[in-house]
């Protein structure tokens, strides 16, 4: 006893040049890349304000446009500017404009995310790239800067607790149903300071946008990082795109975890998370059939190619009624072109969607679909806070894709396995 | 540093996230002063122009979940506020914060006990809090010495600077 240790214990020890790592304890782990993007040009301030001179290394730093692509006021045009100057005197290698997309895609398909490194990034959902087998954590402005100027970061060695999801969902029932269903029972605070393993059956057939769904939601409640265990899709998707060589961990048989939750996915229904918690999920079946004015179909939890063929499959050759929006956002520049390949935008398009820039947009009301009080957005996203799509007067609904889709074509929330 | 810190409170909800602290819709700015002068807007937009410098915000549970903006600890400490008390906080939001030099205490059930325009007086050294008027005593859980150690430098841009030998 004692050796027996967890794959993200494993990643922290490898980071700071140790046998092992203990919970509780504080570390300093160098990093494997770091990721700044549009709202932190604080990060450009502090590093300066401390002294900062070269960031450490030009491989492993890169700005990421998206929460205000393209820039929609003077304001945040002047942050782009000033991020640009900056990524250009440090001769970053990467970076990603306003042409780019989201931070959490954009990454990993330019192969800077792979299974066992640590990503830290200005963006609380960096835990979805423990879809990858990666450490990913979000931290905020300063934190960024003392890693810019050094490579390494503080940590303190989380307590790792394993939810298990077992069983196939039935027809209609995506990954956002299912890290939905965790939300409404470990609640916003269940995993404060603590990371998530996800195991289980359905984890280890799930594909690599599934996964990056339920990592991305871990953030919300409180996790510091999410970990799935890389499988073959994932090493499928890193092997042809990875920039350097990596290492998958594995967690030793007979790891302790500090609690278990088990989750039977067998007989879920399609899940909704109510004004103005995320942990406020009930099942669709449950629902008020609430009337509603905008969807948003899009940002790092939900604007992948297989959300857009969800959301087209419900509504090609069908017409969303007057009064009632769609905003469809694919997540990245690879992911529009893709979408485009197969129709789904032209299929959206044709049933009288809104198709936007890839970035952040109205997921966090900054642009691009902002919702006006007393207004019901029904969103793909991942937070239905107070005011965080536009007026603190208006109701965010969470649900999948296909709930969206669903829902826009009825005017008023809907179980899309009523209309598949 | 001051260890000792008294100030009028002002009592909120659980799960005050980092959207309610600071608006989205504000975070193209950069000047501090603005910055605080937006703070808390999306849970009473009455409470940055009446709040007294020095001040204690208290809060339920999961106090600064959501988002990693650092804007919020910068609207938090440039409207004045000397401590947070609650009873427990988000990860990013408590590295934030103390990175900043705001310090923040748990302090179980103390949502319950504190109403808003009492005085508060907290022993960061010594992890215990009083309410003034009534002298009842919160016990509050003592800072770490990691986090302990950044606000005593007066936060990790201080601390940064003399390590890399700087003044």
């Amino acid at each position: 006893m004692g050796t027996v240790m967890h794959a993200i214990e494993k990643i922290l020890a490898k980071a700071c040049g140790r046998e092992r790592v203990k919970t509780g304890e504080i570390v300093s782990a160098r990093v494997d890349f770091a990721e700044i993007n549009d709202l932190y040009l604080q990060t450009v301030y502090s590093f300066r304000e401390m002294g900062g001179e070269k960031v450490w290394d030009r491989d492993r730093a890169a700005f990421v446009f998206d929460h205000y692509a393209p820039a929609p006021t003077i304001r945040s045009a002047k942050i782009h500017s000033e991020m640009r100057a900056f990524a250009q005197e440090n001769n970053l290698t990467y970076h990603f404009d306003i042409n780019a997309g989201v931070c959490h895609q954009v990454m990993p398909e330019r192969g800077v995310i792979c299974p066992g490194m640590i990503i830290v990034a200005t963006d609380s959902h960096t835990t979805t790239h423990g879809a990858f087998g990666a450490f990913g954590t979000g931290v905020g402005a300063t934190d960024m800067a003392t890693l810019l100027i050094s490579g390494e970061l503080w940590f303190r060695v989380p307590e790792i607790i394993e939810i298990r999801i077992e069983g196939v969902p039935p027809k209609g029932v995506y990954a956002k149903d299912v890290i939905l269903s965790i939300l409404g029972r470990i609640k916003a605070d269940g995993a404060v300071y603590k990371a998530i393993d996800f195991t289980g059956s359905y984890v280890e057939q799930l594909d690599v946008p599934g996964r990056m769904t339920i990592c991305n939601m871990a953030v919300e409640m409180g996790a510091k990082t999410a970990y799935m265990q890389p499988n073959r899709k994932v090493l499928d998707y890193v092997q042809k795109r990875a920039v350097k060589p990596f290492e998958v961990q594995y967690t030793d048989e007979d790891f302790a975890y500090g609690e278990s939750h088990l989750f039977d996915i067998s007989g879920l229904a399609p899940q909704l998370a109510l004004p103005h918690s995320v942990d406020n999920v009930v099942p669709l079946t449950d629902a008020e059939p609430v009337r509603v004015n905008q969807g948003f179909i899009g940002a790092c939890t939900g604007g992948r190619v297989e959300d857009m063929e969800a959301a087209a499959n419900i509504l090609r050759g069908r017409k969303i009624p007057d009064y009632v929006r769609l905003v469809v956002i694919p997540a990245s520049a690879e992911v529009m072109r893709e979408c485009m390949d197969k129709g789904l935008l032209q299929a959206l398009m044709d049933a009288g969607a809104t198709v936007s820039t890839p970035g952040c947009g109205p997921c966090l009301g900054a642009h691009e679909g902002v919702i006006a009080p007393g207004e019901v957005c029904i969103t793909a996203s991942n937070r239905n806070f107070p005011g965080r799509m536009g007026s603190t007067e208006a109701d965010i609904y969470l649900a999948s894709p296909a709930t969206v889709a669903a829902s826009v074509l009825g005017g008023r929330i809907t179980d899309p396995r009523t209309v598949m | 540093m001051q260890t000792k810190l008294t100030g009028k409170a002002v009592v909120l909800g659980d799960n005050i996230d980092t959207d309610q602290i600071y608006p989205g819709r504000y975070l193209e700015l950069v000047d501090p002063q603005e910055i605080g002068s937006h703070c808390l807007e999306g849970v009473d937009p009455a409470i940055a122009p009446g709040f007294e410098k020095g001040g204690v915000i208290v809060a339920g549970r999961n106090f600064g979940c959501g988002s990693s903006r650092e804007h919020a600890p910068i609207a938090l400490i440039n409207m004045g506020v000397g401590v947070i008390l609650a009873d427990s906080f988000a990860r990013i939001f408590f590295r934030n914060a103390i990175n900043l030099g705001l310090p923040l205490v748990i302090c179980k059930g103390v949502g319950q006990k504190v109403q808003s325009g009492q005085s508060i007086e907290v022993d960061l050294a010594e992890g215990v809090s009083k309410i003034l008027e009534t002298g009842e005593v919160l016990p509050c859980e003592k800072m770490g010495e990691h986090a302990m150690g950044i606000l005593e430098a007066g936060g990790i841009k201080p601390l940064f600077r003399a390590k890399m030998g700087k003044k």
